[in-house]
């Protein structure tokens, strides 16, 4: 595609990229076709093909104003575009661009404001969040209805097995995780360990950084990423064989922390390094002997593949091949490529389309009748069980038997 | 040609009427992204974007717009490549994507009732539980409107064997530029009077606006094989083809790719084409068993004897699928390999591929630019995919030249100037060298008998007769145009 960025942004390294990854779009539409957004509104804007023509405004210095923010804003992140586009057009990294340069140029409201710092320190701060989902949990009949649907039940968290196998891994237990869902690292402890690895939970790293990525504020992303590194770098020149994901949205963040780090001399290598040894446990238990972990019974189960994992990692099938060989009943799911509407923190900023999505996945998901749902990623486990009549719970549940 | 101020107020205050802030968009920011379709090297931009849901909505946009003299240009899903919802400087986008529900899939009658916004693939996926499908598929089926399929009558990898859009579609109703409903052709194969459905089918935008289509549905064919073969030499390929169809097979798609195009496609879809051939061939044959038996020898046999180098087999389905993925892909995979490229459609006599892709060739190393050749070789239709650089002072006027050279290369042949894409804005210079003036002339003719203020996608598939003296191919005596009385589009 014809680029005319202004030279000024042009010198600068997000501008070299960005007129990169523009001049790859051919512009041929094919990722508007699974663009959950674009489906729902069918305006060219609310298409990644739009967005990309919006950001190139945005970088060629045209007049900018609230309106491509809203649709900057309305994109899920869900990189759908991305496994669609056969040219290979970086979307989500020129949209991290685009978002992070009009949120210096167009100013949000009071309201977008507040809320926007609330979710920035809070979210990704475990110490904050706990206490306050704690509480929310208490006062649940009294908190206002926006918000009482988020509030999931409380789960315990269940025995961890001792640290006995020589095989270590570290594992991310990430900053809304642990108070929305602590069952979720235990279980995934107790099957590695019948696996022979042994997991370990590093105290100082927190959130993966995705929260402040992905609403423009990279610089504290940054911050995050960085506390992370040196909180596992230890460890992994101890030896640690990985690092394991249980939410597939912050894998997909720590797995880019190379690209995020490559400009910064003291992080590169690190980061590099990290994001290698970053797995999903879905890549972990695949090359592991999994199917002594055989189900109980035939369950009947609907799974539902996060964006994170599908688009943004690029596993597919991996989960599903586990769950069918360890006996499960797999049922189809129709487009099972469209994002939930979960998307971080997409379901608290962008309520309405979030609420169209989740009604359309649950359609789906439900369709053939599945004893629980399961999935990947913690944003997509609570945000569809507001909406589930079945239980929604982490796929490794399954083969914690 | 940009409106003036009165009428353009008067017609945003008569849309706003209609339609919500959101669904019509005015400022510059807002509707730059309708600028161009899937041809980006063309850009204007419409006075508006109105974005309707409903029919009674398109008819009361077309009322406002026949009244106030505004062009309007439809617009699907603008993936078109001949720049047929090219914008209009005093006109607006009507753009179809929110008609995206498909209304029917009548079994009984093999039919799906569609709006036009719906895609092309979404068809075939809405009628695959019954063991049906929609046969033209566009290479950009998974993102294409069916509207815009009717409009620029697209064809497809299947429409050697099962047709074009016109040949799979049974009715269509369009909105006329007085904001009429009109259906055309009917729910059974043949309508008594004369076929207005087949001169709505291709029009591009220019008769009327699709609201509806009723597409006929196939069932899926009992068996289905794809041979790959591979070639030292693209002259070879070529010849194959012919050579095949000489044989008295009519492969259900036979499609071609060069090695630009293999590599390009194999690096998104990894197919496991071949990387150091020069040419593959894709052959898709289908039937029962019995006769898919006999085919696969014949095209085996036949593709031999014209030097393939490797044939494979691909039985099971994802195979196939895999294999036709990297040659639909293949067009934006070009991406990969070159920042814009330029892809023309000329169609020519089988037996002259061979010729016409040297002579391609050769014309690419007069120019320095280099092409990519990905095409439906069964039925003679070219795709060279000029690769160029936008951003490259003079490139895509060097693009245009060597463009128009291919196409004329094709005319020469005795080849046509489209075979799927349409003429639309790009190709409508070589309409001058394809018909004389006297057919240009009953061109106007049927426009006006639709659209007599020449308001619908103006400018666009036919070119006035003074254009194409312009060009210098019409001679126009002492400045006289045959027939100053008809309006010029």
């Amino acid at each position: 595609m014809k680029t005319d960025i202004t030279p000024s942004l042009l010198n600068t390294v997000k501008g070299k990229q960005a007129d990169d990854i523009l001049r790859t779009c051919v512009h041929c539409g094919f990722c508007n076709a699974t663009c959950p957004t674009y489906q729902l509104l069918g305006d060219e804007n609310d298409g990644p093909r739009g967005r990309i023509y919006l950001i190139k405004q945005l970088l060629e210095g045209k007049d900018v104003t609230e309106s491509t923010q809203l649709h900057l804003d309305r994109c899920l992140t869900c990189r759908s575009c991305e496994t669609t586009c056969p040219s290979g057009v970086k979307y989500s990294q020129l949209l991290d661009i685009g978002r992070s340069l009009i949120e210096e140029k167009v100013p949000r409201s009071f309201k977008e404001r507040i809320t926007r710092k609330l979710i920035l320190n809070i979210l990704p701060y475990e110490k904050r969040f706990t206490p306050l989902l704690k509480a929310g949990q208490f006062f649940k009949p009294f908190t206002p209805k926006v918000l009482r649907k988020k509030i999931p039940r409380k789960t315990t968290k269940g025995l961890l097995p001792g640290n006995s196998h020589s095989r270590k891994m570290l594992i991310l237990d990430g900053c809304v995780q642990p108070a929305l869902s602590p069952d979720i690292n235990t279980a995934t402890a107790r099957v590695l360990d019948k696996l022979g690895i042994s997991l370990l939970t590093i105290k100082k790293a927190g959130c993966c950084g995705a929260v402040s990525q992905h609403l423009g504020e990279e610089e504290k992303a940054l911050v995050f990423m960085k506390n992370n590194i040196d909180a596992w770098w230890p460890e992994i020149e101890s030896g640690a064989e990985a690092i394991v994901m249980t939410a597939s949205g912050c894998g997909v963040m720590v797995k880019e922390y190379a690209h995020h780090l490559q400009h910064d001399s003291e992080y590169a290598s690190k980061a590099q390094r990290i994001s290698e040894l970053c797995k999903d446990i879905s890549e972990i238990v695949f090359n592991e002997d999994y199917k002594q972990l055989n189900a109980p019974e035939k369950t009947k189960i609907s799974w539902h593949p996060p964006c994170t994992l599908q688009h943004g990692q690029k596993i597919t099938g991996v989960v599903e091949k586990i769950l069918g060989d360890c006996g499960y009943d797999l049922l189809p799911v129709e487009n099972s490529h469209l994002c939930c509407g979960s998307a971080g923190t997409y379901s608290i900023l962008q309520p309405v389309i979030s609420t169209k999505l989740q009604q359309n996945k649950i359609e789906s998901l439900q369709k053939h009748s599945p004893e629980m749902i399961v999935t990947g990623n913690i944003g997509c486990q609570t945000h569809l069980q507001e909406a589930s009549n079945v239980p929604v719970i982490h796929w490794i549940h399954l083969l914690d038997n | 040609m940009s409106l003036d101020t009165n009428t353009r107020n008067n017609l945003l205050f008569q849309i706003g009427e209609i339609l919500p802030e959101e669904y019509l968009l005015t400022s510059e920011e807002d509707i730059k992204p309708y600028e161009c379709d899937g041809l980006s090297a063309y850009q204007k931009l419409p006075v508006a974007v109105v974005l309707p849901e409903t029919i009674e909505q398109v008819q009361r946009i077309a009322k406002i717009c026949s009244q106030l003299k505004v062009p309007i240009v439809a617009r699907g899903a603008g993936t078109g490549l001949s720049g047929g919802a090219l914008p209009h400087e005093g006109g607006i986008i009507l753009g179809l994507s929110r008609f995206n529900k498909i209304e029917q899939i009548d079994t009984d009658n093999l039919t799906a009732t569609v709006q036009p916004g719906v895609r092309n693939l979404a068809i075939t996926e809405a009628a695959r539980p019954f063991g049906l499908y929609y046969a033209p598929d566009p290479s950009s089926q998974i993102a294409c409107s069916i509207g815009g399929n009717v409009a620029e009558n697209a064809g497809g990898v299947h429409c050697l064997k099962y047709g074009l859009t016109i040949h799979n579609v049974q009715q269509v109703t369009i909105v006329t530029i007085d904001g009429e409903l009109v259906t055309l052709g009917s729910q059974t194969l043949d309508t008594p009077g004369y076929d207005l459905l087949a001169l709505i089918t291709g029009s591009e935008g220019m008769l009327g606006i699709i609201v509806e289509i009723v597409v006929k549905l196939l069932p899926k064919p009992h068996a289905v094989k794809v041979l790959m073969a591979s070639f030292k030499k693209v002259e070879d390929a070529g010849n194959a083809v012919a050579n095949i169809i000489a044989e008295g097979v009519i492969p259900a798609g036979l499609e071609m790719m060069d090695k630009p195009a293999i590599h390009a496609a194999e690096a998104f879809a990894k197919a496991n084409y071949p990387l150091d051939a020069e040419a593959i061939l894709l052959c898709e044959l289908d039937g029962s068993e019995q006769q898919l038996a006999e085919q696969i020898e014949t095209v085996s046999e036949t593709l031999r004897n014209a030097n393939a180098d490797d044939i494979v087999i691909a039985d099971s389905a994802d195979e196939q699928a895999r294999l036709w993925a990297g040659r639909k892909s293949a067009f934006p995979a070009v991406g990969r390999i070159s920042p814009d490229y330029y892809c023309m459609d000329g169609t020519i006599p089988r037996k002259q591929i061979a010729y016409v892709l040297k002579r391609i060739s050769e014309l690419s190393e007069e120019c320095g630019l280099r092409v990519a050749n990905v095409f439906h070789a069964g039925d003679g239709n070219l795709h060279p995919l000029i690769l160029y650089d936008a951003n490259k002072e003079g490139e895509l006027e060097k693009t245009e030249k060597f463009g128009a050279d291919i196409l004329t290369l094709c005319v020469e042949v005795g080849g046509t100037i489209t075979g799927e894409h349409g003429v639309g804005h790009e190709k409508i210079d070589q309409m001058c060298v394809q018909f004389s003036p006297q057919e240009l002339t009953q061109f106007f003719a049927v426009k006006n008998a639709f659209d007599p203020d020449a308001l619908l996608n103006p400018g666009k598939a036919v070119p006035t007769l003074h254009r194409c003296a312009e060009l210098g191919g019409m001679h126009v005596h002492n400045g006289q145009l045959p027939h100053p009385e008809i309006p010029r589009f």
